[in-house]
């Protein structure tokens, strides 16, 4: 492949300033994105700015509750903080379905995020936690939610010079419990036909007060579906109330037909792999008080 | 294209090197050490014949930039036996015949390895999930696992059921 130029900038200004002086320039964390695409040619950046020697960049830091986890901290790393893997098991979770253990040695969720493939296994999980991304870029940094971070396959809101420096998870609510699963046709090594993940929090009588559902592979970004959410707000998580949920994650759905599964299935399946994940993260959220 | 010159740990020795800033970790160890007991397989992280040891984590050497390396500290097939000694890993692939071509064992080893310095007494379904990043076309797996199985029985000095 023909050679970029190589960066390792200590501090965000710097790489700031070298995406932002080099509109093909791209961000290096884990690699297991984009040098794949390097090496197929889909890509042929003119530079590469490795992130990882900025201080900050790798590690998770807990605030009150919350957890700040640097935009190039690998997925393994989340399973050794015992607390995030209390607070978000969902999150924790889908980070290690993505590839083998050595792809996520390396690989990121911040990657995983940015490289905007809509089958992306942490994604889901992290826009039903809630999630926010800190974004640093020539205007200084921006916050954004999980979920406004794609528009497209391959395509972000990122501006030129911007790049994800944190993913912000909230503290775990009192009640709250969050879940994750994929469909594969294998157990290992393979890339969603449908994800779905859920969060959610219910009272002491059972009754849900807060839900947020989000689905991959099933449309052109990862989607937060309010309306399944709504559906279930109010509910101990009845029949009805559980049809009206995936009923609304299946006219939510939009996905396209292809060697991995058809529209069809994957619409059905996004229904039946919500109601698993709503009784996982409601089990969850049961044991949290 | 100028060349970067990188310095980092190789299999415990102090390794210097030049490298074109797009070349990889596998590159620069065939290439330029001549450490070819890593394999390059599909060249896109989805086989493991490329896995090396990065600052402890195991890793496929085809997605990492040599110029990453520097200051870090890699560690190949090559450091895995001590002298003529082989591991207990390399010796259950031996034993059990837990291999064919053999182009996939190295990246085997490493990672078998890496499991049991991580967990030394792993079940059946532990050793597999490990070991599903490492594809092999020729064994069918059930003779690696049990390599590893009995690896990790010698190494915890149990006595391996004959």
């Amino acid at each position: 492949m023909p050679s970029p130029v190589f960066h390792a900038p200590q501090t965000v200004d710097q790489a700031v300033a070298l995406l932002g002086a080099d509109p093909s320039a791209r961000v290096l964390s884990g690699g297991t994105d984009l040098i794949v695409q390097m090496r197929s040619q889909r890509i042929s950046p003119s530079a590469i700015v490795d992130v990882k020697r900025i201080a900050g960049m790798s590690g998770i830091r807990e605030q009150g509750g919350s957890f700040i986890i640097g935009a190039a901290t690998p997925c393994t790393a989340l399973k050794e903080n015992k607390a995030l893997v209390t607070a978000w098991p969902g999150v924790v979770e889908a980070a290690n379905l993505i590839g083998s253990v050595q792809v996520r040695n390396r690989a990121t969720m911040a990657g995983n995020l940015c490289n905007a493939s809509p089958a992306a296994d942490s994604v889901p999980a992290l826009v039903a936690a809630g999630a926010t991304c800190l974004i640093a870029g020539p205007g200084g940094t921006r916050e954004v939610a999980a979920e406004k971070v794609t528009t497209g396959p391959g395509r972000t809101t990122l501006a030129p010079g911007e790049f994800v420096v944190e993913i912000r998870l909230p503290a775990r609510p009192a009640g709250g419990g969050d879940a994750y699963l994929r469909s594969i046709p294998r157990t290992e090594m393979d890339i969603a036909v449908v994800g779905a993940a859920a969060a959610l929090v219910i009272d002491a009588s059972g009754t849900c007060t807060a839900a947020r559902i989000s689905l991959g592979a099933v449309a052109p970004t990862v989607l937060l579906v309010e309306a399944a959410g709504a559906a279930l707000i109010g509910s101990t998580f009845d029949e009805a109330a559980m049809e009206r949920m995936a009923d609304a994650v299946r006219v939510a759905c939009s996905p396209i037909d292809d060697k991995r599964g058809t529209a069809v299935y994957r619409i059905a399946m996004a229904g039946i792999l919500a109601r698993r994940v709503v009784e996982i993260a409601r089990s969850r959220a049961g044991e949290f008080k | 294209m100028s060349k970067m010159f990188v310095t980092a740990t190789v299999n415990g020795d102090s390794a210097e090197f030049l490298c074109d800033p797009g070349a990889t970790l596998l590159d620069v160890l065939r290439d330029t050490m001549g450490l070819t007991g890593t394999k390059e397989g599909c060249g896109s992280g989805d086989c493991g014949a490329c896995t090396v040891m990065l600052d402890g984590e195991m890793v496929c050497s085809c997605l990492v930039l040599a110029a990453e390396t520097e200051g870090r500290q890699v560690s190949t097939i090559e450091a895995v036996a001590e002298g003529s000694d082989l591991h207990p890993v390399q010796r259950q692939f031996l034993e059990h015949g837990a291999l064919q071509c053999g182009f996939c064992t190295p990246g085997f080893i490493v990672a078998s390895k890496a499991l049991l310095d991580h967990n030394p007494n792993p079940s059946e379904s532990e050793v597999r999930y490990w070991l599903a990043g490492n594809l092999c076309r020729c064994t069918g797996y059930d003779k690696i696992v049990r390599a590893v199985l009995d690896a990790a029985a010698e190494m915890r000095q149990e006595r391996i059921p004959a």
